[in-house]
């Protein structure tokens, strides 16, 4: 089946290599902080954690998105998300290499990675966060290969792709949910530590996942012969509609309850984040951004003429991925790390050297995306002829 | 040039070479004396040093001055090698070292004021002899250490006595630590910190870029019966003992006095106490 991906137009090879040109970039660049450590980046004595793990935050809720397309049709037989529950497997995949490289390049000593295998610490979190995100990476992996595969011959799945299938409902809940806990289990930061955090990375995954797929349901459509169906992505939206009404919610719960109970170690971090603490105030025109986009997406995807709109959903989509993106990346460690645990403020900003490996990350995301997807979509041309 | 360190290069490889094929019958004859119990001897403390059930430090705040303060931080980062992005870095030996970003410092143990060291304990009534004392800060050894329980590599771990420890070559850069510690006790070195160590003391390691690292309450000293610097500069106004000795120096001071403990709430269990 690889052999459809070397045989490609002249636009999907200039598009494969103007990333190959950006992941060169970010390479180079990578080659800096390998040899110099990470002084190149932003990163600091108090925000020790930064743009690396903000990305990874915000990707794992993109691949954990993917399931919001599983669930529909192999639990509830919903047969429109038929064409597109291989995009969003496809999906998932490259969007836990991109989460998996992002760990590695916020390390330290990159070349130690595997002590965590030779030395698992069952205690850490990060151990079990390895394990899911592998886990559901292989999933996807294969039950996207295997269905595909099935589809190009024109059988049936094997049937033990089945129970892979059920599996992958739960991992894709456990890796951000896990992911989450590497957060919330902390005892002296503030922000984090509160119980709604998962859910709250659950809700805005299910918002992100499925937003992204709807654009690549759109770019799908417009380079390819493979329709994915506009009912399908109008399924999707109500999704994503209804998971972004759940995350704003359960953002204002916390809200609530930091104020209500007006206790400082928890009032401080969104005073920073939304007001700026001491005179310092970077976030504050970003996280109300995010708010509003998030905001503006509600809407535009609740009133039944604007979501129906086809010029404009892909527009609401970029709205609400750039929404939540702020909101789980940026203010997730922002808000995280400031005030430090002595109250001290450092704030951060990612170095252009930090901008160009993650960039890269997403280069290398999008080439495997690319290919995957055009496997799919060549494969399911041919079947229907 | 060129020669020369490609014969020193075959030097190495030859004795390496040696060594390797040297290792079976080294551990081959430690393993026959293991019999004899020779290797238990070695895991069991060294005579005359300082051993405790639980470690803990007791600091004197009516005893600290400006000048007893930096002569504690002075004596500490000196002899574990903890390197001064202040320093002024030797050209000759390391050309072309970028700017430093002093954010991205190292340090052990500093200097903070109360409302940093007990940001729970902000009070707007605090006396102000308490608002200008230096306090000093560093790692707390908690008893339940949420870093230990965050490190997926147990590069970080506990020893029997208390003591927190750090393993520099297994650690792999992650800083899961530094995010659970809830004192912001733990540095990470962004770069290579040799540079910015004025003079190394060989008898300590210092450490190379991408690993975290913090107070150790001198475990190399204590091993030698030896007081950890920082108490032996202080001129009184830090002790170091056993916690769970009731007739230890920590102990028969805090039967005296009133101490607190940093974030007592969190449940971290510090064992490094101030008296008031």
């Amino acid at each position: 089946m690889l052999e459809i991906a070397i045989k490609g137009s002249k636009k999907y090879w200039i598009w494969l290599a103007i990333l190959a040109v950006i992941m060169t970039a970010g390479v180079i660049a990578y080659i800096d902080q390998f040899l110099n450590g990470l002084m190149t980046t932003g990163m600091s004595r108090d925000v020790s954690w930064g743009f690396y793990i903000a990305n990874f935050t915000y990707l794992v809720g993109v691949a954990a998105g993917g399931v919001m397309v599983v669930i529909p049709f192999y639990l509830h037989d919903y047969e429109k998300f038929h064409r597109i529950t291989i995009l969003g497997e496809f999906l998932a995949v490259a969007a836990l290499v991109m989460c998996l490289l992002l760990i590695i390049v916020d390390l330290g000593q990159p070349i130690r990675a595997l002590n965590v295998m030779l030395y698992p610490s069952l205690k850490s979190i990060l151990f079990y966060d390895m394990l899911v995100l592998q886990g559901y990476l292989f999933l996807n992996i294969i039950i996207g290969w295997k269905v595909l595969e099935a589809e190009r011959n024109q059988v049936k799945p094997p049937a033990w792709t089945y129970p892979l299938i059920y599996l992958s409902i739960p991992f894709a809940i456990g890796i951000h949910t896990v992911t989450a806990y590497l957060y919330c289990g902390l005892p002296g930061r503030g922000f984090w530590l509160t119980a709604i955090l998962a859910p709250r990375f659950l809700a805005s995954a299910f918002a992100a996942g499925p937003a992204v797929l709807i654009l690549l349901c759109y770019v799908v459509k417009k380079f390819t012969k493979f329709d994915p169906g506009w009912e399908a992505m109008q399924t999707l939206s109500k999704i994503v509609c209804y998971a972004l009404i759940a995350n704003v919610f359960f953002f204002f719960c916390e809200i609530f309850v930091v104020y209500y109970s007006n206790i400082p170690g928890h009032i401080s971090h969104i005073d920073y984040l939304f007001f700026g603490l001491h005179g310092h105030n970077a976030m504050v025109p970003w996280m109300w951004t995010s708010l509003s986009l998030m905001f503006i997406g509600i809407t535009l995807l609740i009133v039944p003429w604007l979501r129906n709109n086809k010029f404009l959903l892909p527009f609401t989509c970029i709205m609400i991925i750039a929404g939540t993106w702020i909101d789980k990346s940026l203010g997730m460690i922002a808000g995280g790390f400031v005030p430090s645990p002595l109250h001290h403020v450092t704030e951060y900003a990612p170095t252009l050297k930090e901008g160009m490996i993650t960039l890269g990350i997403y280069a290398l995301g999008l080439i495997i995306l690319t290919v995957l997807y055009k496997l799919a979509t060549t494969v399911k041309e041919e079947v229907r002829g | 040039m060129m020669k020369k360190s490609r014969r020193s290069f075959l030097k190495v490889a030859a004795v390496s070479a040696i060594g390797i094929g040297a290792a079976p019958a080294i551990s081959l004859s430690s393993s026959s004396t293991n019999s004899h119990g020779s290797s238990h001897a070695a895991k069991s403390p060294n005579k005359g040093a300082k051993t405790a059930k639980r470690w803990g430090m007791v600091i004197d705040t009516s005893k600290l001055t400006e000048e007893v303060v930096e002569h504690i931080v002075e004596a500490c980062h000196k002899a574990h090698n903890v390197p001064d992005f202040n320093h002024e870095v030797d050209e000759g030996k390391y050309p072309k070292t970028r700017p430093v970003n002093h954010k991205q410092e190292v340090k052990w143990i500093w200097e903070e004021h109360f409302h940093n060291a007990f940001p729970d304990k902000e009070d707007e009534f605090l006396a102000d002899k308490f608002k200008h004392l230096p306090f000093l800060v560093t790692c707390n050894h908690c008893k339940n250490a949420p870093c230990v329980k965050a490190c997926p590599t147990q590069a970080t771990f506990k020893r029997e006595d208390g003591i927190v420890l750090m393993d520099f070559h297994r650690c792999i850069g992650c800083r899961f630590c530094m995010a659970a510690c809830p004192f912001g006790a733990r540095s990470f070195n962004f770069r290579d910190p040799r540079p910015f160590i004025a003079e190394t003391n060989p008898d300590f390691p210092t450490r190379s870029k991408g690993v975290v690292e913090k107070c150790n309450l001198c475990a190399e000293r204590l091993a030698k019966g030896e007081q950890p610097y920082c108490v032996e500069v202080s001129k009184g106004a830090i002790v170091v003992g056993d916690l769970e000795d009731p007739e230890s120096e920590p102990r028969k001071l805090l039967d005296k006095n009133y101490a607190i403990r940093r974030k007592q709430a969190l449940g971290t269990e510090p064992s490094v106490y101030y008296i008031m």
